[in-house]
């Protein structure tokens, strides 16, 4: 218990000098979880801020009606690799990949993960698959024009590099499904004496899920895609009517997958914030296995969800009806979470430091974006938004807002525990401020312009949309602001800032009482554990 | 870095499950696109389905399931430290894996001289349906086809380890992981078999 009060000092920079090794093979060919996490960590950052400066480019077109910076085609492609990057290079590998392998091992008490080899093989499957994105932009066709989504029949016939970037997003699949089964057989394998399910933080209970869903949606977008490619290479035409297939089973594959995998974004995002709302509030999270049992219910329900991404799509009124009904079920659980982490603030002796900050954004922008959500998921006023701007709000609200909220808090939480040195505190707060501000006026704007009938995917719009699509790009600058502030402050603070020693936070996960940054064996010995994740008494921090 | 000494036999195998996990579901993608098809195109899948060659299927799902037995004696020999045994029933597996895909060489060749292949004149002028069930054969077929390859170097360079004396009976996990993943391949061909050659 007294490890809590006083924990050792720095060990000369623990997992970054300790093993005597340095130069870029001590890290690329690495297999220690920390450093695998922070290969992690970096890549999808670098594939966020590219998707960041896509979606302002985006937004830039949109500021006015008309031809503003560039064509139709070029729109196209530019939506469609901002979608591609932000999912599947940035959002899905982000949580697990960069913060699971940073934090999970040390938050159940164990050396590593069960396969640190795989582990590092399946962040190089990432980095080929990326390549290969990165390589289908510029070669064949030009970069894909088909959405995130590729859609057939127009993804089997348009004339741009869709193979290639499919082919990549097939690697990228494979080195998530590696990850996923890391991670389950880490999570039953290798929890510390005492360690009991009971007594997981709820972060590895969303990541444990999250895997869950790793293993089972991805191989169904892996098929997915080799369709894909064998109807453009050997003209299979499985998904074309003329030759006896069906476009909408193509629609079904994807979504089986691609439903699912927004909880593979969201999920651990939850873990993120149930595990910072309690200690930022001085108190035990309320509400410890309904918010665990949540998580699994959000895994389970969310895959059988996937038609209501079909209801203008031909399906049969039944299917329409059934799955409308499947995707309110899967609110409840959701709800769950939300109220239990407002309990926990509730009487909280709450401080209001930065990943505290996003946290709590995450919670209001995370409602609505949950709340929008049932606009669509209810058939009859899915017909009148579907395909809209409102669609892109309610999206980003769930995802920027909630999982991208989630990761920032991820960054100012746990980042000074794996460097030893901190950010300034008042910069990070101006950064929310300026982000949550942006972001409102530049998704908000979107919903109401979805509400009003303007589409998604067109770069040009009616003149009665320019007021409102002028507010949300300003908005888009004023959110970018933030980040920049944010990555300037936080990176300055990591390489150059006051140390940061101990449990400054006050946490009562394992992270919090080995040494910072912590030693690549993480334990000295293995330890055991006596008390809950959040039982802030019982591990002596006041 | 100090992982060597870390062995987790039962961690190990819940790995390869929760991996063959995934392969099911790969392939469940496809026994999908044939449920819905089937049900929506009885007649022309029937047609089709007696233009395969039940014969070598069957000769197929023999020498695959006599494979998977002598990939699971493999394991048994490892147990009682029988290395040159668990060698030389490693080989017969990957020599049934090799006839089997000669076996599927000679029918795929076959179907394709006759001008029967997926985006071929013959079939675009036929019955949609028949289309989409050999597009539906040679992917599913071909995918697996691809998985035999991939589970015989497998259990060739487990052999070879073997050989080395890196996998022996005290550590010999990495052969029944190996043997599991043949199981699955064999496993498919199970449901493969009778879905295209015989019920039709």
């Amino acid at each position: 218990m007294s490890l809590y009060e006083h924990p050792q000092p720095a060990a000369e920079g623990g997992f970054w000098s300790d093993t005597g090794k340095s130069g870029i093979a001590s890290w690329i060919f690495s297999t220690d979880h920390k450093r695998i996490g922070l290969l992690y960590f970096y890549s999808v950052l670098a594939f966020f801020l590219i998707g960041v400066l896509l979606g302002l480019l985006l937004r830039l077109e949109l500021m006015a009606p008309g031809h503003t910076i560039m064509g139709a085609q070029t729109y196209n492609a530019i939506f469609t690799v901002h979608g591609v990057v932000m999912i599947f290079l940035f959002i899905i590998p982000g949580f697990p990949g960069a913060f699971g392998n940073l934090v999970m091992p040390i938050q159940i008490g164990a050396r590593d993960v069960s396969f640190p080899r795989l582990n590092l093989f399946s962040w190089w499957l990432y980095i080929i698959g990326a390549a290969i994105i990165l390589v289908s932009l510029f070669t064949g066709g030009g970069p894909p024009d088909t959405g995130w989504t590729f859609y057939v029949p127009f993804s089997a016939r348009t004339g741009t590099n869709v193979s290639l970037a499919v082919f990549g997003v097939f690697i990228i699949g494979f080195s998530s499904i590696l990850t996923g089964v890391n991670f389950v057989t880490t999570i039953h394998r290798l929890r510390a004496e005492g360690m009991t399910w009971g007594r997981l933080p709820l972060f590895v209970w969303s990541l444990y899920a999250t895997a869950w869903v790793q293993i089972l949606a991805t191989p169904i977008l892996g098929i997915t895609l080799v369709l894909i490619m064998a109807e453009r290479l050997l003209g299979t035409g499985l998904f074309d009517p003329a030759l006896g297939g069906d476009p909408i089973m193509f629609q079904h594959l994807f979504w089986i997958y691609s439903h699912p995998a927004v909880y593979i974004m969201i999920l651990p995002a939850m873990g993120v914030i149930s595990d910072i709302i309690p200690v930022f509030s001085r108190k035990p999270i309320f509400g410890y296995k309904m918010i665990a049992f949540s998580s699994l219910a959000i895994a389970a329900a969310g895959s059988l969800v996937w038609g209501h991404h079909m209801f203008t799509s031909g399906m049969s009124d039944t299917a329409i009806l059934v799955f409308s009904f499947l995707t309110f079920v899967v609110a409840i659980p959701s709800a769950i979470k939300v109220f239990n982490w407002v309990s926990t603030l509730y009487k909280g002796s709450i401080s209001l430091e930065a990943p505290m900050l996003f946290a709590l954004s995450f919670l209001l922008l995370f409602s609505i974006g949950g709340l929008s959500g049932l606009i669509l998921g209810a058939a009859a006023t899915d017909i009148h938004v579907h395909d809209t701007h409102f669609v892109v709000g309610h999206f980003h609200y769930v995802i920027l807002g909630g999982s991208g909220f989630a990761f920032f808090a991820a960054m100012h939480y746990w980042l000074p525990k794996f460097y030893g040195r901190r950010y300034a505190e008042k910069p990070a707060i101006v950064a929310w401020a300026l982000m949550f501000v942006g972001f409102n006026i530049l998704y908000f704007t979107m919903q109401v312009l979805g509400m009003q009938g303007m589409p998604r995917r067109y770069y040009d719009y009616l003149p009665e949309f320019a007021t409102l699509n002028l507010v949300s790009t300003i908005g888009s600058w004023i959110m970018v602001a933030g980040l920049v502030l944010l990555m300037v402050n936080l990176f300055r603070g990591l390489l150059w800032g006051p140390p940061f020693t101990g449990n400054p936070w006050g946490g009562a996960t394992l992270e919090w009482s080995i040494p910072t940054p912590p030693p690549t064996e993480n334990f000295e010995e293995e330890p055991l554990v006596t008390h809950g994740p959040y039982d802030f008494k019982g591990t002596g921090i006041p | 870095m100090s992982q060597s000494e870390h062995k987790d036999y039962a961690g190990d195998k819940l790995g390869m499950w929760l991996f063959l996990f995934t392969e099911v579901l790969l392939f469940g993608g496809m026994f999908l696109l044939y449920a819905v098809y089937l049900a929506r195109y009885p007649q022309e899948f029937v047609v089709g389905g007696h233009q395969l060659d039940v014969v070598l299927g069957a000769v197929n799902t023999v020498v695959l399931l006599t494979s998977s037995l002598l990939a699971a004696m493999a394991v048994s020999a490892i147990q009682r430290n029988d290395r040159r045994l668990a060698i030389l029933l490693l080989a017969g597996t990957v020599l049934c894996a090799v006839t089997f895909m000669v076996i599927k060489y000679l029918e795929w060749s076959a179907k394709i001289r006759h001008g029967i292949f997926p985006g071929s004149p013959q079939l675009a002028a036929g019955p949609p349906g028949e289309s989409v069930f050999f597009s539906l054969y040679y992917l599913t077929t071909g995918i697996h086809g691809l998985h035999v390859l991939i589970g015989a170097t497998l259990l060739t360079w487990v052999a070879l380890k073997v050989k080395r004396n890196a996998v022996h009976s005290g550590d010999f996990v990495l052969l029944e992981n190996s043997a599991l993943y043949w199981h699955l391949v064999d496993l498919i061909w199970i449901f493969i078999f009778p879905l295209y050659y015989l019920m039709l």
